[in-house]
């Protein structure tokens, strides 16, 4: 013992250093591409290695289930039961034809089975309903060694064990420091950036600098989250003077969106460090920041927006019309507001892979810390970004049927399903209107329509 | 490891619900993770607050009273197993049921007999085994709204008792209700498909 102790001390130096020299080797490897915009590729040969992993480890769970006999609880992403698409007439007619022997005619009538069918339909969505499962993450077909993730944990053999143990170290020792090294470093360059650039008088020189600042910082923290982002269709890309506008799943769509273009941001004033960043941003270009009284007034926030869309110098506005972070599967009803403007919409949609680590926030579950935590100790964020071509309100349309045409667009390109239900039902109640609906039809089924009945 | 295990173990008394049910180990492990997604706060129980939060059910004209029919007594909890009990109601029903079936146990959730008991209570709202003229009222005018006027519903309820009733009383039993209904496919109607 006494012999080691010399040299202990040595150990540790070198340890020390060595490690301190290949920390900053990486951070120096990531950052200066990042400045420059290039990309090594090595992102894409990490993503290739580890699918090739997580092949192996379902299939090994496969194998483990196998030998106890028992099947692998797999996941259904459409739901877990059997639905007919028929509409309520279609359905009550059947009922009523399977019930009865007389001749079925369409002489308005109620019978006693009528009820089968609001019966069962409730107890459809008692079991499934197509909103409910839109706020928990999505979950997925084969596991990705991270065990938040794991639903079979029953069939995991040593050496998987001993494949997730290894993760957890890579995961946590090497990747979150370095991740959380990079975040540090671009958040800091971004206010350090944008407030020095912030004193330049106003003019070309300022504005170029000012874009290249925020995206050199946003390219930097899209590097502290591994985020692996495919771009198509660059040339949609929004134009001065128009409003932006994409599917919402978490706080880093931002930082996504904005690594590839240069934006104005909307959103709410807050304190902290959120506030500082905010604050130092305004100074090198105009974001439309409000004050927590101001979100409230309508009108204020449609004139504010409208004010900043008709400047033609001024950057496209980036809004996320759901209002509220939605699981990736699907996209909700958008809110009018923004569709109001008049100005040219930009519909982007995102579609994460959530082999990788998902990115959906479920704010009612995680905090933004946590939140913030578990992307860092993801393999990665791996997502598809696309680019659609802009699109203006047309002669007769109304903002909700704008919005709802640029809903679907959205949905379509990026494979999601696309509901009329409000993302607000995360947290209300759903309004009696459509409600109403359902009695409409039914009541015409038992009485025919008002003006048969009158003339009878 | 995880916090939603599919580990059959987890959920509590599992092998007395599938005898009770008739569940699959596998549909009670899919039902079970559709319980603690409904039930927001972990809780551990659902309240009348977590199945109002459905949409697509609060959009059912019947929504309100399928409600209550997890609460039954007053009670203001349902847990996994009540839960499952009400759900058993619309397990299709296979021929192996009837086949091993001891006649000495009691009849399956699923059988007819108790889909029929299931719709007859949806009407019955006082549980004396009749449905009275009003209470048929009731439901019709929550199957209708606004849309429809009182007269019409009257005449309507008013005709519907009459050509159930047999014994007239003026109001349907569960008897006189199964009856009327005995040509329909209630298995078919009456039942939900769980995915493999």
């Amino acid at each position: 013992m006494f012999l080691l102790l010399p040299f202990d001390s040595l150990i540790v130096n070198l340890l020390g250093i060595s490690l301190t020299v290949l920390f900053t080797l990486l951070l120096v490897f990531i950052i200066v591409p990042a400045v420059f915009g290039v990309s090594f590729g090595i992102r894409k040969l990490y993503m290739k290695t580890l699918l090739k992993i997580f092949a192996w480890a379902t299939l090994r769970m496969e194998r483990g289930a196998k030998e106890k006999n028992h099947q692998l609880y797999k996941p259904y992403t459409n739901g877990i039961i059997a639905k007919d698409p028929t509409s309520l007439e279609e359905e009550i007619k059947e009922i009523r034809r399977s019930g009865s022997s007389k001749a079925l005619d369409n002489t308005p009538d109620f019978e006693l089975s009528d009820i089968f069918y609001f019966c069962r339909k409730g107890m459809e969505t008692i079991m499934d309903d197509e909103v409910t499962k839109r706020f928990s993450a999505e979950e997925l077909e084969s596991w990705n060694l991270l065990s938040r993730t794991n639903y079979n944990f029953q069939y995991i053999s040593l050496r998987l064990t001993v494949l997730w143990g290894l993760g957890v170290l890579i995961r946590y020792c090497f990747l979150l420091p370095l991740r959380i090294a990079l975040a540090f470093t671009g958040i800091s360059l971004l206010v350090v950036g944008t407030t020095m650039v912030g004193y330049l008088p106003n003019g070309r020189l300022k504005e170029f600098l000012s874009k290249h600042v925020h995206l050199m910082c946003y390219r930097i923290c899209v590097r502290a989250l591994t985020a692996i982002i495919t771009y198509h269709d660059r040339k949609n890309r929004p134009r001065n003077g128009g409003i932006c506008v994409a599917n919402h799943t978490s706080p880093i769509d931002v930082i996504i969106l904005a690594s590839d273009g240069y934006y104005a941001m909307v959103g709410q004033v807050h304190g902290g460090l959120m506030g500082v960043i905010q604050r130092a941003m305004v100074k090198a270009c105009p974001h439309v920041w409000f004050e927590r009284s101001e979100v409230k007034d309508r009108h204020l926030v449609a004139k504010r927006l409208t004010e900043h869309v008709q400047d033609k110098s001024k950057l496209p506005i980036l809004i996320f019309p759901e209002g509220t972070c939605i699981n990736n599967t699907s996209v909700m009803m958008f809110k009018k507001g923004s569709f109001e403007i008049g100005a040219t919409v930009y519909p982007v949609a995102i579609k994460y892979d959530p082999q990788f680590g998902d990115a959906f926030w479920n704010s009612s579950k995680y905090g933004m810390v946590t939140y913030l935590l578990r992307m860092m100790t993801s393999w990665a964020i791996v997502c598809s970004v696309w680019y659609l071509p802009p699109m203006t309100r047309e002669g007769e349309e109304d903002a909700v049927q704008f919005a709802n045409r640029v809903k679907s667009a959205i949905a379509r390109q990026g494979g999601l399903v696309d509901l009329l239900w409000d993302g607000g039902l995360k947290r209300e109640k759903v309004k009696d209107t459509f409600k109403e609906e359902q009695q409409k039809l039914y009541s015409k089924m038992i009485v025919g329509n008002q003006e048969d009945r009158s003339r009878s | 490891m995880g916090s939603r295990s599919s580990h059959a173990a987890r959920i509590p008394d599992v092998d007395s619900i599938r005898r009770e049910t008739g569940f699959s180990q596998a549909s009670l492990i899919r039902l079970y993770h559709r319980f603690q997604a409904l039930d927001r706060n972990e809780k551990g129980y659902l309240s009348r607050v977590d199945l109002q939060q459905i949409g697509a059910l609060a959009v059912n004209p019947l929504g309100d009273r399928i409600i209550d029919s997890f609460f039954p007594d007053g009670s203001l909890r349902v847990d996994f197993p009540g839960f499952v009990r009400v759900l058993a109601h619309f397990r299709p029903v296979d021929d192996e049921d009837n086949g091993n079936r001891d006649p000495k146990e009691p009849e399956p959730l699923n059988s007819r007999m108790n889909k029929l008991r299931f719709a007859f209570q949806l009407y019955d709202l006082d549980r004396d085994g009749k449905i009275s003229r009003h209470e048929m009222l009731q439901v019709l005018r929550l199957m209708v709204g606004v849309q429809v006027t009182e007269e019409q519903l009257e005449s309507i309820a008013d005709r519907t008792v009459q050509e159930a009733d047999e014994d007239g009383d003026g109001a349907v039993s569960f008897l006189e209700f199964a009856k009327s209904l005995e040509k329909m496919n209630i298995e078919q109607k009456m039942s939900i498909r769980i995915l493999k």
